[in-house]
């Protein structure tokens, strides 16, 4: 199965296979990354084309079901890995950030599209500039939209992540509170930062604060 | 059972291009300006006079433009006359041009499935700061007036006088900003990125629809007496 992984020689337990019953030795945290990388339950959250591409990789051509992803969540208090899959309009920023919240620990957000990363083209009044100004992000996945074979290369990088974690990194998976009088969890000043025109965009001026 | 007389002879003919039986016109051969008008501009001129400023047809629809206060007037008499039978009220629209002093139009798109016509009336809100951004609501003509008036007024502020529930429709109720599809509106809106986001955070995502929108109370007598019966009894409905 390929579980075994060789131990610290510092903390390694001598065993002699000639006289004891077989047993395997491995870290905790690998074998929980382990569970944790190979069942991870998608929230999907499609509010346009790129879920589309998202339906696509879930069926049976790219069959995500190989990842683990056997089902897709539509609750979120069942899955692990949010994908926002299309862009996401300002009056949608509360129910992503509610639906982020009421997602269990461990969970893990793929941000799909270009407009879920960044606005893409939107940049105008009525679109988030990139869901990392909402909920935090793990994994974006550029592209407009990402065809199947993307989403799938950024499930992977995300398993890889999650195998990555370690125990003792406390904090880890402390839950994030937001700002409670203005609800955001990064300065504003970063958040305009990130929003900043950028290409061939034009800047406008602004009249209130 | 059919005989083979019956199928004897086609029933179709043959039509020639410009000939009686042609397909419908299409942008390819009518005219920018200029054809037939729309009978109804002249029974309108009949009935409401001076209240018809002008009228024109473009690309073979025909606009008139009609007298702010007298539209909802207008209206009625177009839904209800029956010459006239304008029973479909396509869209409810507003148009701003890029100029400091074109006034903005409010546009209506009827259609009479009776008599297959199409009517466009436009009613001009002049930009010289004593003309309040109003005009009557056509709500009581046609109930399908509700949402359409509601998205214009969103969009252009532009109160639609007489409408029972004029609010944001498509931006949320608490939205600050202003009026997105007006041309001093910056496109980007008002507001930095931060602040946008902090108000749109703020909102409850189950505070936006009130109770009445959401529950069939209002509706319960014209249920059927079975359904209501179920109901009555305490029975769940299903999800």
């Amino acid at each position: 199965m390929g579980l075994t992984v060789q131990p610290d020689p510092a903390s390694a337990v001598s065993w002699n296979p000639q006289t004891q019953e077989g047993w395997i030795t491995t870290r905790l945290d690998f074998l929980v990354n382990w569970g944790r990388a190979n069942s991870l339950w998608p929230m999907p959250f499609g509010t346009a084309c790129c879920a589309i591409e998202f339906m696509a990789s879930a069926a049976s051509k790219f069959d995500l079901a190989r990842f683990g992803m056997e089902r897709m969540s539509f609750s979120p208090r069942q899955a692990d890995v949010l994908i926002c899959a299309g862009r996401v309009p300002f009056k949608l920023a509360p129910v992503i950030r509610r639906i982020y919240q009421q997602m269990h620990q461990p969970k893990w957000v793929i941000s799909m599209g270009a407009c879920a990363s960044s606005g893409g083209m939107f940049d105008s009044y009525a679109v988030v500039q990139g869901i990392d100004t909402i909920i935090p992000v793990d994994v974006y996945v550029p592209g407009c939209p990402p065809r199947p074979e993307g989403l799938i290369y950024g499930i992977m990088m995300l398993q890889k992540k999650v195998m990555e974690e370690r125990m003792s990194n406390a904090g880890l998976r402390d839950e994030l509170m937001p700002d409670p009088t203005s609800q955001l969890y990064i300065p504003p000043s970063r958040i305009d930062e990130l929003s900043e025109p950028f290409g061939n965009s034009v800047h406008q001026t602004r009249s209130a604060p | 059972m059919t005989t083979s007389k019956e199928h004897g002879t086609p029933t179709f003919q043959v039509v020639y291009p410009g000939q009686p039986g042609d397909a419908p016109a299409t942008l390819r051969n009518i005219a920018h300006r200029g054809g037939a008008m729309n009978p109804s501009v002249d029974a309108l001129r009949a009935t409401f006079g001076a209240a018809i400023l002008r009228s024109e047809v473009v690309w073979g629809d025909t606009t008139v433009y009609v007298e702010r206060a007298k539209v909802a007037e207008i209206c009625a008499w177009l839904q209800g006359d029956p010459s006239q039978s304008y029973e479909y009220l396509v869209d409810v629209t507003a148009v701003e041009y890029r100029d400091a002093v074109r006034a903005i139009e409010v546009v209506w798109h009827l259609r009479s499935l009776k008599f297959r016509r199409f009517l466009r009336l436009k009613a001009e809100l002049p930009k010289d700061g004593k003309t309040p951004l109003a005009v009557p609501s056509v709500w009581a003509v046609w109930k399908g007036a509700d949402w359409l008036e509601r998205e214009c007024f969103d969009m252009f502020g532009i109160r639609f006088e007489g409408h029972p529930d004029l609010r944001r429709i498509l931006m949320w109720e608490q939205y600050k900003e202003g009026y997105p599809l007006r041309k001093d509106f910056p496109m980007r809106g008002r507001f930095s990125r931060s602040e946008q986001l902090k108000q749109a955070l703020a909102a409850n995502p189950e505070a936006r629809y009130s109770m009445e929108e959401l529950s069939i109370s209002d509706a319960f007598e014209d249920l059927p007496t079975d359904m209501r019966s179920r109901l009555l009894g305490g029975e769940k409905t299903g999800e």
